[in-house]
């Protein structure tokens, strides 16, 4: 049985004291009756009532959720195609160029890919608003998703999709019953993180974007360019609130999951012997 | 025929919304600014590729080599992109150090609270630096309160504020990849080096710290590259002194509506990342060839 020494616990403890102090910070003081950020004023929840009165924020909030719900599923379809090329396809022509591709959005500076994007909309010719902005954020978390379902297809068994082929399973039916549902956690994280990056992103769509889709993040940086406001406190909240569920939520489900999985893995094993 | 289907789906999604975009940028850079929809000069056309060829030209690049403000950006960018990637290390290796030698059972959950702010909006993490740095800040009635100072620091719009979000917004990229590789390290080596008769700090500067190198180089990247053109930060956190060319770049294309030159902007800075991005994948694939 390890323990916690008296180094580690304090470098942890320091660590997480840092990362969660500024989030809490901003948390508590949504509460604050008071106008002055810094000035405490009782608590009070009336900035989340003014919050339901404010148009501007709520159109910028409905306008992200829709275009992270329809990019973040657009994300993990691509981003699951593309793990299974890179894991299982074995060698083809541009695979080095594919794999790249892959790897160069998840450390490209912003600017530089919401510019590009910006700029092959304008040579399309497109409309820049919801599409645009759709297509800009499953194009960068593609690339996450992939990385997500990539780890998964490295470290399972794949002797299980060979026995189904010469069961006589086509590749079809073989991806569909029986690698799908063992990498299905995967593809579900995949998904929330793709959800999460879109929810969050203000660089690229504030390139991709056109008038009439105004996403919350730039509401937000518009709003914090003038000043910090309780209101934007509370919006912050709800967001960190929603995120903290979800992550929850997913990290619960898929540990679940794998046990479930590995239990029927186990029951498999010992009925075939 | 399949087989190609699954390739070339997401190939071709790439190939059009990511890497030929590039190009794109590439040939706006060699172009003139111009009062039009769309701002720049020629624009592509089929019917007069010699006059579309011969217009273009490389002003633009010099315009930024000879402009003392793009060239300091710059070099300001990647000094402070450096010197907060070191912080970051410095602060996350205890950290990540820590969760590795943490009871087995406890892991997943310190993991967790690691990922945990990663997930919450980066602009809202910035945001919440800004009431606690400024002058009437709660840092500042802290201190003060506790008698430790008697005049307000000023931090907020300094150089100081922006390696402050640097570190603290990118830490959870670095404490990752480390602990990755600390967890790793077989506790028998740190043993059979007791057994031998090494101190504690002489096991971990001759076998922690070398077995952990794959893990400083793939946090120091994750943090490097993006920090280099770190735009929010800057722009929140940053005053007047601070230059960073993700800030330039978005004032150049936004406020000065000169898409070429922030075009050539863009070109540059990717060139000056090309170098760490390739040495970054190269230690990812040779990590996972290791790992199999």
């Amino acid at each position: 049985m390890r323990r916690f020494s008296w180094f580690n616990a304090t470098s942890i403890a320091l660590g997480f004291a840092f990362l969660y102090i500024p989030i809490l910070l901003l948390v508590i003081y949504s509460f604050n009756d008071s106008k002055l950020v810094t000035v405490w004023g009782g608590w009070s929840t009336r900035w989340y009532g003014e919050l339901l009165q404010n148009e501007g924020i709520l159109n910028a909030a409905w306008v992200t959720l829709r275009v992270a719900i329809v990019s973040s599923t657009l994300a993990t379809i691509l981003g699951t195609m593309a793990a299974i090329v890179l894991v299982r396809m074995g060698r083809f022509p541009g695979r080095t160029l594919f794999s790249g591709l892959i790897f160069a959005p998840l450390v490209m500076p912003e600017v530089i890919t919401g510019l590009s994007m910006l700029l092959l909309f304008v040579a399309m010719n497109l409309d820049r608003g919801f599409w645009t902005v759709v297509i800009a954020h499953a194009t960068f978390s593609m690339c996450f998703a992939a990385v997500v379902v990539q780890a998964r297809l490295y470290d399972f068994d794949k002797s299980v999709e060979e026995a189904a082929m010469d069961l006589g399973a086509t590749p079809l039916d073989t991806f569909r019953q029986v690698t799908l549902p063992i990498i299905a956690p995967s593809v579900i994280s995949a998904w929330l993180l793709s959800f999460t990056l879109s929810l969050d992103d203000l660089v690229i769509a504030s390139f991709a974007t056109g008038p009439g889709a105004t996403t919350l993040p730039m509401k937000i940086y518009s709003q914090v360019r003038l000043g910090v406001t309780p209101e934007i406190n509370a919006v912050s909240t709800i967001m960190i609130g929603l995120v903290t569920i979800g992550v929850l939520v997913a990290s619960y489900s898929t540990k679940r999951a794998s046990e479930r999985q590995e239990r029927e893995m186990k029951a498999v094993d010992a009925g075939a012997k | 025929m399949r087989r190609w289907f699954v390739i070339l789906v997401p190939y071709l999604w790439l190939l059009v919304f990511f890497l030929i975009p590039f190009f794109i940028v590439f040939k706006i850079s060699l172009s003139d600014i111009a009062t039009a929809i769309p701002p720049y000069t020629p624009t592509f056309s089929i019917t007069d590729i010699g006059g579309f060829f011969s217009q273009l030209d490389f002003e633009n690049y010099t315009f930024i080599f000879q402009d003392s403000l793009y060239i300091g950006a710059y070099f300001s960018a990647l000094k402070i992109a450096f010197f907060s990637t070191i912080l970051t290390l410095l602060i996350a290796y205890p950290i990540a150090y820590g969760m590795a030698r943490a009871p087995r059972e406890w892991q997943p959950t310190l993991v967790m609270l690691v990922i945990l702010p990663f997930w919450t909006s980066f602009l809202i993490r910035v945001y919440a630096w800004i009431g606690i740095l400024k002058k009437e800040g709660l840092l500042n009635l802290f201190l003060m309160n506790l008698g430790l100072i008697s005049e307000p620091l000023t931090i907020m719009n300094t150089n100081t504020a922006v390696y402050i979000g640097i570190v603290y917004s990118y830490l959870p990229f670095m404490i990752l990849p480390l602990y990755a590789s600390l967890e790793k390290i077989n506790p028998a080596l740190l043993e059979a080096a007791a057994d031998l008769g090494s101190p504690p700090w002489k096991s971990f500067w001759q076998v922690t710290f070398p077995l952990s190198i794959p893990g400083v180089l793939a946090g120091c990247f994750l943090v490097f590259i993006p920090a280099t053109g770190e735009f929010v930060i800057p722009d929140l956190l940053g005053g007047s002194e601070t230059l960073m060319i993700g800030k330039t770049l978005w004032n150049e294309f936004f406020n000065n509506r000169d898409w070429p030159v922030s075009s050539a902007v863009a070109v540059v800075l990717l060139l000056v990342l090309v170098v760490p991005i390739v040495l970054f994948q190269r230690n990812q694939e040779k990590q996972r060839e290791a790992g199999r």
